[in-house]
């Protein structure tokens, strides 16, 4: 299971994910960021779109990551709940597997217009996992 | 919010001395109770907009702010450019050019009431709303260009609507200096599906009936009578205004450092209006704001055809149109001097009063119409841009209810069915694909509106002309 949750901001929303890994805490927080839209549950994983970015700075490659979704989100339509997420240096490269959005069964709540800069944290925590979070705008 | 630290200089006026490295106060226009409702992180954004180069006056904050990204919703900075002044994409916000537009229908409540289930209908059939929806246009690169730099004028020239129509919107329906090379691919690969739709969220086409005058000279001239329906489209510039505010708020936060500027916080990022930067998200900026005036006036040609479906005499003339989401270059008067700023207004709407020659014609004597919307299910204002508005937040009010709840908490709280059901007992008929979409836009999760346009009156922001109640509401 992904670990990832939604945090409180005024009039939008903030995803956080966490994981063993960096990689696994980008993949938790992708995770989230569907689930502002739909349940991730009802999103079946049949097919796969390719990501890749590159940041020097991690905050801002997280940044990218969620904003080079929202962007597939928006132009094929799609959702998404499984993401296959290696990170090296300061690349990215991603398998983000989902399906056209089906509003019958999915019913999305929401547009996602993009990730913000707002509350946007990486960090590796002192239990030794990492967190990466930000507020979304909507 | 904690009132330490603010001096009340009015009734709705409250003023934070600049301390640290603040270079003008910060101002909250609100009564107390409003004040005390908003979260902490409005005064601390607001403090941190203060600190930047080249503001002007104050940073200001509206009876409806929020908590927002650098800047807060219902926030508003002036900056001069030949005083270093920046210019901040988060400043506008990623709905850029958001705004409303209101139509009046000419048709009294009862002639609605009569059709108002086939009008629901109608409306929602044939306005393309919520995730996944597209519009019917599907534009060429050059035509893309075309909508970037003409906006709403675009859209007429395309059949979409009256000439007579422009004369009603911001800029006559085109703003000026917009550069679509400075639009990236992205941005424009974003929009291809999306002209012509209305987004989701707390966007709306609303019909709506005049349920109280409170000017009635104003009114009158504004075309607002009692009894009588109009239509409110609240929505911005889709995917392409979306992705320009991702792209540069991204470029703005990766250069800021080499332009010297200090940031208390990345979220605040902007580049000098005087810079290669700034002057190419000023170009994309303004192709957003023509990509949400043609945006609106697609709506408008959509949802007359329907009017006129179900009631032939309908004519959905344009009260006004006007954007709530912006960075304009405007003339004020600065201490006794006439100056050229670049006025960002996040979540606020232009006032300008009287006599403004930015205002048309017909309206100039009346004062510009504000457009604040309500919550779904709740009233809705018109207001007037007051006289001697321009000395108080640089002719700017607010722009709607402003969220008191998290979306989280109002789906725990309300069910989408359940809310339709309640409002359908009250006369208001919500249309939407989405219940989550309309549990989580429930009327309690607002501020009362009343309370946010009675402050803005008080703090002389602007008048209150008329209040709007809901009949049908179609959504994302």
């Amino acid at each position: 299971m992904s670990d990832w949750q939604h945090f409180a901001h005024g009039a939008d929303i903030g995803v956080r994910g966490r994981g063993a890994t960096l990689a696994e805490a980008f993949a938790a927080a992708a995770v989230g960021l569907t689930a502002i839209v739909a349940d991730p549950l009802r999103v079946s994983p049949v097919e796969s779109v390719r990501v890749e970015c590159a940041m020097a700075d991690l905050g801002l490659l997280f940044y990218e990551w969620l904003n080079s979704l929202i962007f597939l989100m928006a132009t094929r339509r799609m959702l998404f709940s499984r993401f296959d997420v290696r990170i090296a240096g300061d690349t990215l490269e991603a398998d983000a597997w989902g399906e056209p959005v089906d509003i019958a069964r999915h019913a999305p709540a929401v547009e996602v217009k993009g990730a913000t800069l707002t509350e946007l944290a990486v960090r590796q925590e002192p239990d030794g996992r990492w967190l990466a979070q930000c507020v979304v705008d909507v | 919010m904690d009132l330490q630290g603010l001096r009340r200089e009015s009734e709705c006026c409250w003023v934070i001395e600049p301390t640290g490295t603040m270079r003008v106060p910060a101002i909250l226009y609100a009564d107390e109770p409003l004040l005390r409702g908003m979260d902490d992180k409005v005064r601390q954004q607001l403090c941190n907009v203060a600190t930047l180069p080249g503001i002007v006056g104050a940073a200001y904050a509206m009876p409806d702010a929020h908590w927002g990204y650098g800047f807060p919703i219902g926030g508003v900075a002036a900056f001069d450019a030949e005083r270093g002044g920046v210019v901040s994409a988060g400043g506008v916000g990623f709905d850029i050019s958001c705004g409303v537009r209101s139509l009046l229908t000419g048709c009294r409540r009862e002639e609605i009431v009569a059709v108002q289930q086939e009008l629901a209908h109608e409306l929602a059939r044939a306005i393309p709303a919520g995730v996944g929806s597209t519009g019917q246009l599907r534009l060429s690169s050059s035509e893309m260009d075309e909508m970037l730099t003409r906006g709403a004028r675009w859209a007429v020239a395309r059949g979409y609507g009256d000439v007579a129509d422009l004369d009603r919107v911001e800029e006559h329906g085109s703003i000026a200096h917009a550069k679509p090379g400075s639009v990236s691919p992205r941005a424009r690969e974003r929009q291809r599906h999306e002209m012509g739709t209305l987004g989701s969220g707390n966007h709306y086409l609303e019909v709506q009936w005049v349920a109280a005058v409170h000017d009635a000279r104003i009114a009158a001239g504004y075309g607002l009578r009692q009894g009588e329906v109009v239509v409110s489209i609240h929505c911005g510039s889709r995917g392409l205004g979306h992705q320009i505010g991702t792209d540069y708020l991204r470029d703005m936060a990766l250069q800021a450092p080499s332009f010297g500027i200090l940031l208390p916080d990345r979220e605040l990022a902007c580049a000098p209006i005087h810079s290669e930067l700034g002057q190419s998200y000023l170009g994309a900026m303004r192709a957003a704001m023509n990509c949400a005036l043609a945006n609106r006036q697609i709506l408008t040609h959509l949802c007359r055809e329907s009017f006129r479906r179900m009631l032939a005499r309908a004519e959905l003339r344009v009260l006004y149109d006007v954007s709530h989401n912006i960075c304009k270059v405007e003339e004020h008067v600065v201490q006794g001097q006439l100056r050229s700023l670049h006025v960002h207004r996040k979540g606020a709407t232009r006032a300008f009063g009287p006599g403004h020659a930015a205002v048309p014609e017909s309206l100039r004597e009346f004062g510009q119409p504000v457009l604040i919307g309500g919550s779904m299910g709740t009233a809705s204002y018109v207001l007037a841009g007051a006289a001697g508005g321009e000395m108080v937040a640089f002719s700017s009010a607010c722009h709607g209810a402003g969220r008191s709840m998290s979306r989280h908490e109002a789906t725990r709280r309300w069910h989408g069915r359940q809310l339709v059901h309640e409002l359908a007992g009250r006369g208001v008929l919500i249309r939407s694909p989405s219940m989550r979409g309309v549990a989580e836009e429930a009327p309690g999760a607002y501020k009362p509106v009343e309370e946010v346009v009675d402050a803005a009156e008080r703090a002389g922001l602007a008048r209150k002309v008329a209040r709007l109640e809901p009949m049908i509401c179609v959504k994302g």
